[in-house]
This record gives structure tokens, sequence and C-alpha cells, in this order.
């Protein structure tokens, strides 16, 4: 079982490892960046202490040898080269799959353990300072046997004692130190000044104190020595035996104590032959450490910045909201059919606070898709290392902000088509050279807002999708005529067809065949689409279209027919009135002019096949995506309201135009309008519209 | 009033470990993630009696750090612990000729913090 603070650690140094990658990838291209070396230093530093708190030895003493290399670079001894970076990824590994093991609950086995001892090996022929073993962490203060002090014969002890002058400035005062010495048996002081000049005796910051001290104790020397363990190195300090026989009560010690104050160079010699001469000797004396007074009261308030939430404690949070954001249209709804002014009062106000609730609580899940990007560097670098490629990722739009869970299920598809475009897309160093671009090419990852969605790109200068190919493997597969001719968009949409590929041979990195189909389907299943996009020879751009959030939205509520309809209110510029010589004219003619400009529009009555009476008058919401606008006639709109998205399963998947529904606050339910597949099915229509009339403008010609 | 202890470190499980083995003990934790944050919520907060910080640190390291603190008329006085590491023998010296109280060796067991702070915070 792993306690809190392995848990702790376990997710600090999964962060840590994710920091270390990226500034060891950037360091490849910039070797003299100190503050690069100190990042991935201090990264190592931290992995090893904190590894070491929480008692992982063996991740602690593999990390503290690279830890050690680095301090070299640091220093200038050492310096950073491809194969250091090439090590210290590999050696990032192995600790980041010794952390996994740990976290798992497991051990690692001999396998593992060598695998270390390799890389270890390894980084020695390149930093000779460095163990293969790895050092063992020893542990700092050692715990001593406890002696306890009945068992022990009290021995008195003369200690003498002068602080460093500096000793409050470094928060220290030395009666406490004596208080400590106190404590351990019985103890009388004499406090001496040393020879200081007066200026010096006014600064009140500095200590000229010299302590004489008589100890009688059971416990060893050690243990007093180490009361000044802080100050020890820096002060004048011996702890001399007086008398170890029967043990000296205290009231013996009036001989001893005036000749120490008599001077405070009385040598110890002298205090010896004191006690000699007297000769007294005194019952033991039971000396009892004093008990520190434990103190068990809770600390009030305790300043914390940030905190660690379990992510499925979020998503129950976020649900609620949801929840809450239905309850309350409920609440607006009843209000308003009660009109009752104190009740509509309340109903406004829990709308404004739920409104402002849900969106604190989908700003918590929303993560910088950075996070994800980072981790290509490192695919980019390897891949293309074995392939002998050269390419660089240039990533742009980090801090663009999604929805946790879009961000998770993003990772896999994207990784994907990363593969295939340093597999597919870029060519070798040489051929790209002969095509008159640089050997190096570049894959560029971006991510970006568009509306209620965010658009993540990637494109390559590589040498494009080969649309013959593509036609070839299309007529191999049965999916075109062999006599037909697609269009380009057609033919790039096969490429996401299941089983596709048109990889020459299959490479370790893709080719395999399951590819696009797979992406596709996590996008899909994200609510997401996917655009390609093509210049042959150079390069292609795939780009998903991403949901903003997944939960909820605001949405504009519109009426069609006996059925109501929402439309993301993010996509929504304006309403306006139909006016009515366009509403009587049907198919051809969905063209509205807004102050001049010409919009086209979909009437949604006919796209969706509704029947019943039309209003007197037809509305259009004119919507704007990626600057193109596009309107949506209905018969009456009804406002703004927040809905939760609820999905409508898989037998709905495939309706184009949908994205889902929400229940309202009658409880009626609502489908959400999914605008870009209506606006493109629009589009589709309209051209066949055109391609109908020039064919029969032709034909007419040519019947002429 | 508990006393106020502040942990200044960059390592999450190290701060976490400090934090619950002080408040554990009756101590209130104030926490930082590094020098310049420490000294921000120096600037802010009511005084602290005791500070218990790492050396290695970005922003403002931990040396820097312990200078700075006593240079503050409020905190010039007050007991600074570092956290090193076996091989941090050179920075230790600095952090001493800093104005540190003590050490602790890393790693500790929550009984060696206690008696530590419990020597210093007298």
């Amino acid at each position: 079982m792993m306690d809190r603070n392995q848990h702790t650690f376990t997710e600090e140094a999964k962060e840590l490892l994710t920091d270390l990658e990226e500034a060891l990838l950037a360091i490849e291209h910039d070797p003299q960046n100190m503050d690069l070396v100190g990042r991935i230093f201090r990264a190592m530093h931290t992995i090893k202490g904190s590894s070491a708190m929480v008692g992982y030895d063996a991740i602690a003493s593999f990390t503290h040898e690279i830890e050690t290399a680095f301090d070299l670079v640091r220093e200038g001894i050492v310096k950073v080269s491809p194969e250091l970076i090439t090590l210290t990824l590999e050696s990032r590994d192995h600790i980041a799959g010794f952390v996994n093991l740990v976290a798992d609950g497991g051990t690692a086995d001999e396998a593992f353990i060598s695998k270390g001892t390799t890389i270890l090996r390894r980084l020695q022929t390149l930093v000779p300072k460095v163990s293969e073993s790895g050092v063992s962490s020893k542990s700092s203060a050692e715990i001593k046997p406890e002696v306890s002090a009945g068992d022990q014969k009290p021995i008195l002890y003369r200690i003498h004692f002068k602080p460093p002058e500096n000793i409050f400035l470094r928060g220290m005062d030395p009666l406490n130190l004596i208080e400590e010495l106190a404590a351990m048996g019985e103890m009388e002081q004499i406090d001496h000044i040393d020879k200081v000049t007066a200026n010096e005796r006014q600064d009140g910051d500095l200590c000229h104190s010299i302590y004489d001290i008589l100890l009688s104790t059971a416990k060893p020397a050690e243990e007093i020595r180490d009361v000044f363990i802080f100050v020890e190195e820096d002060s004048e300090l011996r702890i001399e035996k007086l008398y170890d026989e029967t043990p000296l009560g205290r009231d013996k010690w009036q001989p001893l104590l005036e000749a120490m104050r008599a001077s405070k160079d009385t040598p110890t010699s002298s205090l010896r032959a004191l006690i000699n001469e007297t000769q007294v000797h005194q019952e033991r004396v039971k000396t009892d450490a004093a008990a520190n007074p434990a103190v068990s009261h809770h600390p009030d308030q305790k300043a914390i910045q940030s905190i660690k939430v379990p992510s499925e404690r979020l998503d129950k949070l976020v649900n609620l909201v949801g929840e809450l954001v239905t309850v309350q249209a409920r609440l607006t709804q009843s209000a308003t059919n009660l009109s009752d002014p104190g009740l509509t009062q309340i109903a406004e106000e829990v709308e404004s606070l739920v409104s402002e609730l849900r969106d604190n609580a989908m700003s918590i899940r929303m993560i910088p898709i950075g996070t994800t990007f980072a981790r290509f560097q490192r695919l980019v670098r390897d891949l293309s290392l074995e392939l002998g490629k050269e390419i660089q990722l240039v990533t742009e739009g980090e801090n663009t902000e999604l929805d946790k869970t879009v961000i998770e299920r993003l990772g896999d598809p994207l990784v994907h088509m990363i593969r295939n475009s340093i597999d597919h897309g870029i060519e070798t160093p040489d051929k790209r050279e002969a095509a008159g671009k640089p050997r190096m090419g570049t894959i560029r990852l971006s991510a970006a807002h568009s509306g209620t969605n965010v658009n993540v790109s990637i494109s390559d200068d590589g040498r494009g999708f080969d649309l013959e190919a593509i036609r070839l493997q299309g007529v191999m597969r049965g999916s075109i005529e062999p006599d037909a001719h697609p269009t380009e968009q057609e033919l790039l949409a096969l490429i996401l067809a299941p089983g596709f590929s048109t990889a020459e041979k299959v490479t370790s990195v893709s080719g395999r065949g399951v590819g696009m189909d797979v992406v596709r389907r996590s996008i899909e299943e994200l609510g997401g689409r996917i655009e390609v996009s093509n210049k042959q020879g150079q390069g292609s751009t795939i780009t998903l279209k991403l949901p903003l959030t997944l939960a909820i939205i605001e949405g504009l509520l519109v009426k069609v027919s006996s059925d109501l309809f929402v439309l993301p209110l993010a996509s929504i510029k304006e309403c306006v009135e139909l006016p009515p010589p366009n509403a009587r004219r049907g198919n051809g003619g969905q063209l509205i002019n807004v102050r001049g400009e010409i919009i086209p529009y979909v009437r949604m009555r006919d796209y969706f096949r509704m029947t019943g009476e039309l209003p007197s008058i037809e509305y259009v919401v004119i919507s704007e995506i990626e600057g193109k606008r596009c309107g949506f006639a209905v018969d009456a709109i009804l406002g703004d309201q927040q809905v939760v998205i609820k999905s409508l399963g898989r037998t709905y998947k495939d309706v184009k135009g949908i994205s889902g529904a929400t229940v309202l606050g009658d409880g009626t339910v609502a489908l959400i309008i999914d605008i870009p597949p209506i606006i493109a099915a629009a589009e589709r229509e309209r051209e066949q519209l055109v391609r109908f009339d020039t064919l029969t403008t032709n034909e007419i010609k040519n019947n002429n | 009033m508990a006393r106020v202890i502040m942990t200044v470190d960059d390592s999450t499980t190290v701060r976490q470990m400090v934090s619950f083995t002080l408040s554990d003990a009756g101590y209130q934790i104030v926490e930082a993630c590094d020098g310049k944050d420490a000294l921000s919520k120096l600037g802010d907060s009511a005084t602290i009696d005791m500070l218990i910080t790492d050396l290695n640190m970005p922003n403002l390291d931990g040396i820097e750090l312990i200078k700075n603190v006593r240079t503050q008329p409020r905190h010039k006085f007050v007991p600074i612990l570092m956290l090193t590491t076996e091989s941090q023998e050179t920075k230790k010296q600095q952090g001493k000729a800093a104005g540190a109280s003590g050490w602790i060796v890393k790693p500790f067991s929550a009984t060696q913090l206690v008696d530590v702070v419990r020597k210093l915070l007298k």
C-alpha cells in the first residue's frame, strides 16, 4: 500500500519527468543554455530527494548518478553532447518506469535493475565520476541506540563553549543550547564576556559570551556534542570528562565553580586536582531528561495555494452542476408561470449564480493542450532518428484550453497522425533536397479557438497525399467505380475509411492499415470532425475540429413546427425576420439580404422534413463559423438558455446535424443542432443544383 | 497560538511531508514553492516563527532566500532550517554563512524533523 506521501511523490515525479524531457529536448538545440542545464539538474535533484524521502531508495540512488553527471555539466567540466542527451533520456525513461512500477505497488525485477546498471555503465564512459552501482543514500542522522539514563552512572563534564559571534543572526540563542544541556542532567554555568571593544559591545546583534559549564549526566559525550551540532564548526567547544567515578552531586561543585568564576581560562587539570583534594563522593543522582511538553492542539489554518483533486470528483461536480442547471431551468419556468414577483426575483438570482457556478466548474476542467504537445517532441526526435529523417516539430497555441476529457482522449489520435506524417509525409533528406526543399522537414502542430470549437491541426511539408494512389486503393477496395471521377475531397475522405493504407511497406512506425479510421472514430466520439487538405508534393494538413466542452453550453432555443431545437449561442451572430417574399419562394432562392450582405440560409423545416402550418412570420438565425455566415430559418425564437448536453447514444450517432439533446425546464426534450454538417449539406445540394443547371444549359445549347 | 513555520521547497512531496509532520506536531504551516514565492508570502503575511527551506530551487534559491530574510527586521533572528543532501557540503557552508541556523539531511524521518524543529524553535 502506498501512503499519501508516496502517492504525492509519484504524481510529482511524473510532472518532473515531463519537464525533464522537455528540457532535454530543448537543450539538444541549445547546448550552451545554462538555464536548461539548471532545470535538468534541479529536476533530477528533486526526484532524488523526494524519492529518498518516501523510501524509494533504488530510485534515489539511480537518479543520484544522473544528477552527478549534470552537476559536472553545470560546473562546466562535462559538455552537453548528443550521446549524453540520449543517455539521459533513457535514464529518464528508466526512472519513469521505476515510478510506474512503484505506483502499481510492484518492485524492480532483475532485468529492470540490470537495465539500470547498463545505463549507468554507459554514462560512466561519458562521465567517469559516475559510479555504476549507484551510491546508497546514507541516512543522515542515524538513529542512535537509546541508552536509558538509569543504567549509566552520571559523569561530570566540563564544557567550554564560545559561540560564533553571529549566532543570533543565525537564528539561534546560545542560552537555548545551554538549556538543552541542563535538560540532560545537573548543570551549572559561569558566563564570561570576551574581551571586546566598546563599539563591538554596542552591537546587540553580536554575541561575545563565553560559557564555562559543569554538567553531570549519564548520557554519552556524543549526545552532549549533538546539542551543538549546528554551531560546532564555528564555535570554540571543549567537552572534557572531569570525573567519572562515584557521582559528584551539585552541592559539592562549589569549589569548582569558584575556581571557574575566577578566570575563564582555569585549566581543567586544576579542576581535577580540586576534586581529588576534596574527595567528595556523592550518591548517584537520578537524571531525567526533561520531557518535551507534547503539543497537541491542531493548527487553525493552512495556507495552500493549489490542491490536487482526483478527476472523478471533478466529473462528479460537473455532473451535479449539470443537474443543477436543469433544475434551475425548471425553477425559472415555474416562476414565470406563477408570475409571482418575489419568486421571479429568486429565480433570476439563482440563474445568475448557477451560470457563474457552471463557468467555474467548467474552467476547472479546462487544461492547456500544451501538456499533450510536450510528449510529441520526444516522439518526433526518436522516430526521425530511427527512420533516418531530419524533422523538426513546431508547436503553436500550447495555451489553448480544452476540456480535460477531450485532451486525454486526444493523445493517441495525435500520436497516430504524427507517426503518419513522419513515416509517409516527410521524405528522406536526400529526396527533399532533390525536390528543392530544405533537408529538414517540418511538422507543425497547432491549436486555436474557433467559435465553440478548438481546431487542432497537424501539417507537414512532406510529399502530401498521392491522390492517384488513393484512387487506385479505393478502386481495389471497391469503394470507387473504376471509371468514376471522384473529387479531391471525396478521395481524401477515403483516407479516413477503415483499413485504408497506401504505405508501400509496413514499417515499425506505421502502415499496418489500422489507421486513420481509428483516429476518426475517436474524434467523432468526442463530438469532433476531421478535415483533410492536401497539396501534392507540398504537404498535407489534417485538422481536428473539437468541441470546446462536452457538458454544458449556452444555447439559443428555437421552435420549428411543434419541436424545439437548441443552437449553440457561441456561433450565433444575430436574428432577423425573414421577409415574406423570401418565405414564399421555394428552393433555390434561399438567400437573405441582411443590411446589404447576401447570406444563404437553410430552412430547418425543409432540412428536417417537417410539416405543419407555416407561421405568418419566420425568423432567420444567422450563424458565423470561421468567417462564413449562414442562416437558419425557424418558426420562432424562444430565448437563450444554458443547456446540459446529453448524448443521444449509439443509435443516433450518425445522424448529421444533431449533436445531442437536452432536457428543458418543463421536461420537454430539445435537440441540439450541430451547425457545420447542415451548412455542408446545404452547400452540396446547392452545388448539385448548379451542376444540374449547367448540365441542362449545355444540353439546351447542344440541342440547339 | 500555534507557532507558524514556513516550509519552502519546490518538491511537493517534501513540502507535503514537512507540512503533515509539523502540523501533526502542532505547528501552523505556510507553504511556499520557491524562494520568490516565500519572499512574497513573507511580505504580506504576519511574522513567522521559523523557516524551513530547500537549497536548490528555481527562481530564487535557498541561499539567496536566507540572505534576504536575514535583512528583514522582522525575521532577522528567526531560526532557519536548511534541507540539504549528502552531496551538498559547499551549499551547506554557504547557507550557514548566509545565516541558516541548522540543517537536516534528506532523507530524514518525521521524528528527526520534529526533533530538529523543537531544538531550533525554543
